[in-house]
């Protein structure tokens, strides 16, 4: 009896030795050699402004800064559903910033998501998309980055619960759903794809919020792209490869370019996280850059949407809905939900109305909003909230009424939905 | 008779839209969502809490519209509003606002003591020189209806909206670039000062001329001069 329980004692400790050092394996694959010697950087004009350039592609500003603080100090917290996780400082000071950092440390950052101390990093900086980019690229950033005023400004401490606070549950997490990687071009592909998707990818980071995430938040790789309910924000991020959602396989190309660089397009405006997005990172692309973003976004392989509910509506609703949308939304978007051009969304025929996903309706009901101020669209027109005035219950038939109407067939909204999103 | 139907329907939905004016590309229709709450063009909504903006200086409307986005205010609408706007764009919404000469509604009537509103008047027009608190006309001008480009008028606010105002400074939720001088002026009033203060302004009527002073007044002898980062 003893000899098995002794036994079973150096089973399980083998086990666990064994797990651990899979899992140590598994979250140092693929590092760099940081003792050997790199040449100091040469921080020419050309390579400052390439990495300016990359920073906005990556959009790490808005990560990495305050509201109203200094560019690139970091400090701004990221609500997950595990806590809030702060970001760091990314000037050269070389005590709270990345001042004494080599650029084979910032490499593996966002290579690896290791920090210089060796500390895994948590995947709210998306690395898991950051891994392929570039060492060319990457070291584009570190000059620009160390080109910034350095900035005293302390980290700090992120503020998770148990056991998501634990450097052995991250690395875990790491070992299930993070893999190094370098990006394959596809030589099948044009060019311009291959830069599209190096991009989309990449430092755009698309699939941080496109793809949708599992209970301990990875993107779920099989379903890339295909819109994700953005966690705690609780925006939905429509499907990249549905035509029913976001998808750009049927916009034309020119319209998709324009919604990316100024906001709007014909039939779609950027709202949301996404209009944060445009106003910080995508407006300041280059043309040629956008343009292969969308070749690539465009030939995603496409994938099914849930399609809607059909529940009939009562017709008490229906008349309800008809008054409320008479009264608060004909003004600007038209009796027959045509909008006006270039000032207004036509709410007939378009997808973000008809989204299986209500969220991102219910935000903009009750919050209003503007397009993104760009350099293509300098002075949007605005959305009034409309929280003070519509209850719950009202949101819900009025939106049932909009997503039923000129065309529209999606499925009513419940006051239920609309009160859970809170 | 089928035709007619329709045409019945489309005649009918066309008379019921005759209320809503034309679109037409201004800044007032490019503001409406300011206007949902502020009030038609931004003359204060009807609840006491969403001020009056129309006739503001350009300068303090547009500072406050940098302080919600950078965080030195909080008000979750408006943030989100101002959000994904440039500094050009705000400036131009700040001096659109500025612009409108709207009259004023009638002060509110004051259920307040008169013991209580002379304080608050002594308050308004001295302050309390033993204490070092300014007289609100120091800087807001004599008329108390501010002075272009950057301080706004007192008068032709609801008590609410100001006894809100300095609640928030004195706790730190609304904040103005350093030097915040009103910040510390808020922080050395009493609530009941504070109550005295609002009660006596929010029971003012407008003076004939409402439009903001183009200069400071003239610092009254023994005043100490206030540095404001709002108003550099």
């Amino acid at each position: 009896m003893k000899k098995i329980t002794l036994g079973l004692c150096f089973l399980a400790v083998s086990v666990a030795l064994a797990t651990a050092a899979l899992v140590w394996h598994l979250n140092t694959r693929d590092e760099p050699d940081l003792s050997s010697r790199v040449p100091v950087l040469n921080a020419t004009p050309e390579l400052l402004a390439r990495g300016a350039y990359l920073a906005r592609a990556g959009n790490c500003a808005a990560c990495h800064t305050t509201r109203g603080g200094t560019p690139y100090a970091g400090g701004r917290g990221v609500d997950t559903p595990f806590g809030t996780v702060y970001s760091s400082n990314l000037t050269p000071e070389v005590r709270t910033g990345i001042g004494n950092w080599s650029a084979a440390e910032f490499w593996r950052a966002l290579h690896n998501g290791r920090s210089k101390d060796g500390r895994l990093l948590y995947p709210a900086f998306p690395y898991p998309s950051y891994t392929t980019v570039t060492r060319a690229d990457s070291d584009a950033l570190y000059a620009y980055l160390h080109s910034q005023p350095a900035t005293v400004q302390p980290a700090t401490p992120h503020a998770l619960r148990w056991p998501f606070d634990q450097q052995a549950a991250l690395a875990v997490w790491r070992a299930l759903y993070f893999v190094p990687a370098t990006f394959q071009s596809e030589p099948a592909q044009s060019a311009e794809w291959n830069r599209g998707a190096y991009l989309v990818r990449g430092l755009g980071h698309c699939a941080a919020c496109h793809t949708a995430r599992n209970a301990l938040g990875a993107t779920n790789d099989r379903l890339d792209l295909a819109g994700g309910l953005i966690p705690v924000q609780n925006w939905y991020a429509p499907s990249l490869t549905s035509s029913q959602e976001t998808g750009m396989h049927d916009w034309p190309l020119e319209d998709a370019v324009h919604l990316l660089q100024t906001g709007v397009a014909p039939l779609g405006t950027v709202l949301g996280p996404m209009a944060e997005v445009v106003q910080q990172s995508t407006q300041y692309l280059s043309l040629q850059d956008l343009t292969a973003m969308v070749v690539y976004l465009k030939a995603l392989p496409q994938t099914p949407v849930e399609s809607a509910r059909n529940v009939p509506n009562t017709p008490r609703n229906v008349e309800r809905g008809a008054k409320l949308y008479d009264q608060h939304c004909v003004q600007c978007h038209g009796a027959q939900g045509q909008g006006v051009a270039g000032a207004y969304p036509a709410l007939a025929g378009n997808r973000a109305v008809t989204l299986a996903s209500t969220a991102n309706l219910v935000h903009v009901v009750r919050q209003g909003g503007f397009a993104p101020a760009t350099a293509g669209n300098p002075r949007p027109f605005g959305m009034p909230p409309f929280v003070l005035v519509l209850n719950d219950a009202d949101i819900a038939t009025v939106l049932t009424h909009i997503r039923a109407s000129w065309g529209n067939h999606a499925a009513p909204v419940t006051e239920l939905e609309v009160g859970r999103l809170r | 008779m089928r035709a007619s139907i329709p045409a019945l329907f489309l005649f009918l939905s066309l008379a019921s839209h005759a209320a809503a004016p034309p679109f037409e590309d201004t800044i007032a229709q490019r503001t409406q969502a300011c206007t949902a709450c502020h009030g038609k063009e931004g003359r204060a909504a009807s609840d006491g809490y969403y001020p009056r903006i129309a006739g503001k200086p350009a300068g303090y409307l547009y500072h406050q519209l940098l302080n919600f986005r950078e965080g030195r205010r909080h008000y979750g609408l408006m943030v989100q509003m101002v959000d994904p706007l440039s500094n050009a764009y705000l400036m131009e919404i700040a001096q659109y606002f500025s612009q409108l000469d709207l009259p004023y509604p009638a002060p509110q009537p004051s259920n307040t003591t008169a013991e209580v509103l002379r304080r608050g008047q002594v308050l308004v027009q001295q302050g309390d020189a033993m204490r070092q608190i300014p007289a609100c006309v120091q800087c807001h001008g004599a008329a108390l209806t501010g002075v272009a480009p950057n301080i706004p008028g007192l008068l032709g606010l609801p008590r609410d909206y100001l006894n809100a105002q300095l609640g928030a400074w004195r706790t730190g939720q609304r904040r103005a670039h350093a030097p915040d001088c009103m910040g510390t002026v808020a922080r050395q009033l009493s609530p009941d000062e504070v109550n005295a203060a609002t009660s006596w302004l929010a029971a003012q009527p407008l003076p004939v001329n409402t439009h903001p002073a183009a200069a400071m007044p003239a610092l009254p002898s023994g005043a100490k001069a206030i540095l404001c980062g709002s108003a550099p």
